[in-house]
């Protein structure tokens, strides 16, 4: 089969015919069509992937692989006119398999380097499918593996939105707890005399030994001589 | 009763904060004692020994071990009316290296507590994304398949692993700080913060300690509807027929790390309470309570476990890395094994796992791991307050630093210190500080409590105590326990502990992708300085004890002529007990 590639290949050598297009056993056609360093085979189950509406493939199917293609390698080189012409394509067979090489635009025997021409496919893979209502896996560029469909992406993570939130909340309510104890505590020491140190109770207010500052706002003292807690009284 | 002032007089005179009423205390108390443990501990040992096997031995470790240590701290920070240094300061100057050793204790834990907590707020803020960020793999930068550490192990382990810690192979390399966990433990440590400025005897204990409860019971509704849930609960409950001698220290150990003894935070707590409560009611309600929120909790873990089984079961082939399941299809025919763990393993592996599968995964994640979050921020309260009570009991604190500054020098600190725990060998430091300052430590103080006040304090003196605060005395079966059961049953479940912990060679498991069993963790031992580590950490805690007794005893000595009790202040001259 191998061979008769080859020989076939070469049978079909006949150069600078540019512009006109190539199928099956018909045209002229580039010894390079089947350098295989270059050249890619694709494989497509028709049949496997649309069952009873598949299409039958055809040379205008054929010409319409060529025009994704130019478009794919167009996209990838930025806008580089390419045209129809430069995919060929040889080798085809009954199942629908062929390999096809691509041509720079300015000169016909200098071929688009391999990497190029994958990375081209690879972005617009997506594309590609669907001109031809197939699927990763029925359309098969051997060599080019499927991209995985990629998880989504986001530009800033949620979690870092969720995590601003909160913490937005919580230094909010920080700030907001510490001016209103700070606000009231000058509130509270306004109308007193500046405290001193308590260790000898002298200069500062005081009351049966109690500093007036000591007493919270919402606590008190507590005296033993007037508990309330009378459950146990033995009385 | 009249000549009896221990300590009551002063302390009131400034001012100490009290409970507005009892709720808020025994919720804090309840807060404080139920906490991560009795949600990922309690139900894996419930199910390695067999259901039943297991809750004798811990019911009979709740009544002779839990209740009558949990009973004499609330009496005792009750009636002296201090934090856990100034209660033992009371009752004998040689023995307030207890109160420091409970504060170191209470600091250390705090330390790796918060950041459990930070990993469970990481997990949160990811619960917000459709689809849960654990549930695929990420892609590798070809774009063609998915990262390799991914595929060899589960979406699951990966995000945990590699994308949560992005943890080292070993503990000798502590890779850098990963900024992630940084900003979550910042966010952890300013949320207990704010909760403690705010005050916690506020709507921060209403919501953290009742919050757990609604959850667990729409999980509990919602997993027993779940298919396979039955398998899971009949896994929990089977007893296990073999009889294993382990189950005794487990039940113990359980039960008292459950109840968060020896940690300071109780003494604090009920130091706050009116002279005149019945702190034996209290005692064993919060004990009863706590054991109850495990068993309740136990429930909805298993049902959920199960229905994971089930699942996985329809798809076979699974392998769960670090528990000893496997579901394998032979011949279409699938063993059912219910995967259990416990800890991290627990929350983050096998439940996140499971929340893919129900349907409205994000809802029940955030619900969990909310309800992770205020179990353990309530737990978190009781760590700080054994922490801050003593210091500033201790008059330690100029007065002119306000509360609210020393509160937020303190979780600065904190928040630094714990940034080991954020690197990438963060998991490994987290494990070896749970297991060595978590355990033996708290053990030796409790010991020391325990006898303390039976020794030094004299039972009859505490039992007076107990009088005028409940209006009856303790009966026959606290005495006994106090002065026989509950000390000898420390001293023997800290020896059998440490024997155990002696008997293996200390090693982790270590997630190493080079290994070539991997996803299986590779067990490595610690080297020489890590365990050196893990004996410092063990031993500092305990060490004020003897060095504080040695300190004063050699004071005592030296300066015949000091008042030992001159650290008490001179009693309110005004205070008048004649008419109570």
């Amino acid at each position: 089969h191998f061979c008769f590639i080859l020989l076939w290949c070469y049978t079909l050598n006949v150069p600078g015919s540019k512009g006109s297009p190539l199928s099956v056993g018909a045209g002229p056609a580039l010894l390079t069509c089947c350098n295989v360093t270059d050249g890619y085979k694709v494989r497509l189950s028709i049949k496997t992937a649309l069952g009873d509406d598949a299409y039958e493939w055809s040379k205008s199917e054929l010409f319409l692989f060529r025009a994704v293609l130019a478009f794919a390698v167009q996209r990838k080189t930025n806008n580089v006119n390419y045209d129809v012409s430069n995919i060929l394509v040889c080798d085809e067979t009954e199942r629908v398999s062929f390999w096809f090489v691509v041509t720079t635009p300015d000169n016909t025997s200098e071929l688009l380097p391999k990497l190029v021409v994958e990375n081209a496919i690879r972005e617009n893979r997506h594309r590609i499918n669907s001109a031809f209502l197939l699927t990763d896996q029925t359309l098969d560029f051997v060599g080019i593996n499927p991209t995985l469909a990629a998880p989504i992406e986001y530009d800033t993570p949620p979690w870092l939105i969720v995590f601003g939130v909160v913490m937005g909340v919580v230094c909010a309510g920080i700030v907001a707890l510490l001016v209103s104890t700070f606000l009231q505590k000058k509130r509270a020491k306004k109308p007193s005399a500046d405290p001193v140190d308590d260790e000898d109770g002298s200069g500062s207010i005081a009351g049966n030994g109690i500093l007036c500052e000591s007493i919270g706002d919402k606590d008190g003292t507590y005296n033993q001589g007037f508990t309330d807690d009378d459950r146990f009284t033995k009385l | 009763m009249a000549d009896r002032e221990a300590g009551d007089t002063t302390s009131e005179a400034e001012g100490r904060p009290k409970w507005d009423n009892k709720v808020q205390y025994m919720l804090t108390c309840i807060g404080f004692a139920v906490g991560l443990g009795n949600v990922w501990r309690f139900p894996y040992l419930c199910q390695i020994y067999g259901g039943g096997a297991f809750l004798i031995p811990y019911l009979v470790a709740l009544v002779f071990e839990g209740l009558p240590l949990l009973y004499l701290e609330l009496a005792i920070g009750q009636s002296l009316r201090k934090g856990s240094i100034g209660v033992w300061n009371s009752i004998s100057p040689y023995l307030g290296g207890v109160g420091v050793a409970s504060m170191i204790v209470s600091f250390l834990v705090g330390l790796f507590y918060n950041t459990i907590l930070a990993w469970v707020l990481w997990y949160f803020f990811n619960s917000f994304q459709e689809p849960l960020p654990w549930s695929q793999c990420p892609l590798d930068d070809s774009q063609t398949s998915y990262v390799e550490e991914c595929v060899q192990g589960t979406p699951v382990n990966y995000f945990w692993y590699r994308e949560t810690l992005n943890i080292t192979p070993d503990i000798t390399s502590s890779g850098s700080l990963q900024w992630w966990l940084v900003l979550c433990l910042a966010t952890a440590w300013s949320v207990v913060y704010i909760c403690f400025i705010r005050g916690i005897e506020t709507i921060g204990v209403y919501v953290t300690a009742t919050f757990p409860y609604l959850v667990l019971t729409i999980f509990l509704v919602r997993a027993l509807t779940l298919p396979g849930a039955t398998d899971g609960l009949e896994y929990l409950f089977t007893p296990k027929v073999l009889i294993n001698p382990r189950v005794w220290l487990d039940a113990a150990t359980q039960i008292f790390f459950s109840l968060s003894l020896a940690f300071g935070g109780l003494i604090a707590f009920s130091s706050y309470n009116p002279k005149r409560n019945d702190c034996e009611r209290d005692a064993v309600l919060v004990g009863c309570i706590n054991s109850a929120t495990s068993l309740f909790a136990s429930i909805p873990i298993f049902a959920i476990l199960g229905f994971k089984a089930t699942t996985n079961n329809n798809n076979c082939f699974l392998r769960y890395t670090g528990c000893e399941c496997v579901c394998v299809c032979v011949t279409s025919v699938c063993v059912l094994r219910v995967c259990s763990a416990s800890g991290t393993g627990l929350a983050f592996i096998v439940f996140t796992e499971a929340v893919i599968e129900m349907p409205g995964s994000q809802v029940w994640a955030v619900l969990f791991f909310v309800m992770l979050f205020s179990l353990g921020l309530s737990s978190m309260f009781g760590n700080l307050e054994g922490v801050l009570t003593p210091l500033l009991d201790l008059n330690m604190v100029p007065k002119w630093i306000p509360k609210e500054l020393f509160t937020g020098v303190i979780c600065i600190v904190s928040f630094l210190v714990a940034l080991i725990f954020t690197m990438g060998s963060g998991n490994y430091w987290l494990e070896i500080f749970n297991n060595y300052v978590g355990s033996v430590p708290l053990l030796v103080i409790a010991f020391f409590e325990i006898t303390a006040v039976v020794l030094f304090y004299g039972m009859s003196r505490f039992s007076d105590d107990i009088k005028y605060m409940t209006g009856r005395r303790p009966n026959w079966f606290w005495k006994i326990c106090w002065m026989g059961i509950s000390p000898i049953m420390l001293l023997v479940v800290l020896v059998a502990y440490v024997i155990v912990q002696g008997q293996e060679h200390p090693t982790y498991p270590a997630w190493d992708p080079g290994y070539e069993q991997f996803p299986d963790s590779e067990v490595k031992s610690y080297p020489d300085w890590v365990f050196a580590i893990c004996v410092l950490l063990s031993a500092v805690p305990v060490l004020p004890i003897p060095a504080v007794a040695l300190y004063r005893l050699i004071r005592r000595l030296t300066c015949p002529d000091t008042n030992k009790l001159q650290a008490t202040p001179p009693p309110n001259p005004y205070t008048n007990s004649a008419f109570v």
